[in-house]
C-alpha cells in the first residue's frame, strides 16, 4: 500500500476539468485582467485557455500543480495579446506619444515642468504596499497605459522576465525598451498624483 | 552651459537613469551623473522614492490577498462550464 504521502501527492496532481470552472476560472480571470485590463479580452483568454488546456491534457505529467500549469498556457495566450497590440501599436501610435511627452519635461534642458512636478503622495512611509484604495488607483492607472507600454510594464515589473525575453516576444529594441519603461513610470507616477491627491 | 549644470537640470535624464538602475544596469559615469543630479534635485528624489514603491506595488498587484476581488459572472461560468462538458461528449 503506498504512504499517505505519495497519495496526496498523486491526488494533488491529477487533472479533472469537469472542476476546471469551479476551481480556477475565477483565479485565471484575476491573472488575465491585471495583464490586459480589458474585460472582454480577459474572457476571450480564459475561453481560450480552458479550450487549449482539453486540447493537450494528454501533455500534462502531473509535475506542477493543475493550477500552474493553467496559468502558464495562460501566460502564453496573453504575450500572443501583447504581441498583437505592439504590432499595431508601432504601426500607429509611436508619434502621439512622442509629442506627449515633450510636456512631462522642459524640452530644451530637460527639467521638469512645473505642473508636472512630483510631489509627496503622503504615504511613501507607510503601509503603502496594503493601501488598498492606493492599489485601486494603481490598477486605474495602468488601464490608461498604451498597450504596449503595459505589456513592456507587466511582463518587467510583474511577471520578472527578462529584458531579452520582453524585446524579443514584443519586437522591441533594446533602446525603445528603456525608452517605454521611462515613459510609461512618469505618466503611471502622473496619473496616481492627479488622482491619490485629489482624492 | 557647462556640463555639471546640465546634469542638474536634466530630470529626463536623471528619471531614466533611476529606472534604468532599478531593473537593469547603469554605467559608473550614469552612476556619478545620477548622485550629481539627485544631491540637488529634491523633485526627482521624491519621483525616485515613489518609483520603488510603485515597482513593489505592482509586483505585489496580483499576488495580493484581494486578488480574487474580481468575479466572473456566473452565466459566462456556466457556459464555460457547458463548454467543456461538450468537449467530453463529443470526444
Amino acid at each position: 500500500m503506498p504512504s499517505d504521502n505519495n497519495e496526496t501527492l498523486a491526488i494533488e496532481n491529477t487533472i479533472n476539468p469537469h472542476l476546471w470552472v469551479i476551481k480556477y476560472a475565477d483565479y485565471l480571470y484575476n491573472y488575465a485582467i491585471t495583464r490586459v485590463n480589458d474585460e472582454e479580452q480577459a474572457r476571450d483568454l480564459i475561453q481560450d485557455t480552458f479550450l487549449a488546456a482539453l486540447n493537450s491534457m494528454n501533455k500534462f505529467e502531473g509535475k506542477c500543480s493543475e493550477r500552474t500549469w493553467l496559468t502558464s498556457i495562460l501566460k502564453n495566450k496573453v504575450i500572443d495579446v501583447y504581441r498583437k497590440n505592439s504590432v499595431a501599436f508601432i504601426k500607429n501610435k509611436v508619434i502621439d506619444q512622442e509629442e506627449e511627452e515633450h510636456d512631462y519635461f522642459n524640452h530644451e534642458y530637460g527639467n521638469w515642468n512645473i505642473e508636472y512636478r512630483p510631489k509627496e503622495f503622503g504615504i511613501e512611509q507607510s503601509d503603502a504596499l496594503e493601501n488598498k484604495e492606493f492599489q485601486h488607483i494603481l490598477k486605474l492607472c495602468m488601464k490608461k497605459l498604451p498597450s504596449l507600454w503595459l505589456a513592456v510594464f507587466t511582463m518587467k515589473h510583474m511577471d520578472d522576465e527578462t529584458t531579452e525575453k520582453i524585446c524579443k516576444e514584443l519586437k522591441v529594441s533594446s533602446s525603445n525598451f528603456w525608452v517605454v519603461i521611462h515613459r510609461a513610470k512618469v505618466n503611471l507616477r502622473a496619473c496616481l498624483q492627479k488622482n491619490w491627491i485629489q482624492t | 552651459m557647462n556640463e555639471l549644470k546640465k546634469i542638474a537640470y536634466n530630470c529626463r535624464k536623471a528619471t531614466f537613469l533611476i529606472e534604468k538602475k532599478q531593473i537593469g544596469t547603469i554605467t559608473l559615469r550614469e552612476k556619478l551623473e545620477l548622485k550629481i543630479h539627485l544631491a540637488g534635485c529634491s523633485i526627482c528624489k521624491t519621483f525616485q522614492k515613489q518609483s520603488i514603491i510603485i515597482n513593489s506595488m505592482v509586483k505585489n498587484l496580483f499576488n495580493s490577498s484581494d486578488n480574487s476581488v474580481l468575479k466572473l459572472d456566473e452565466q459566462f461560468k456556466k457556459t464555460l462550464h457547458e463548454r467543456i462538458e461538450k468537449y467530453f461528449k463529443n470526444n
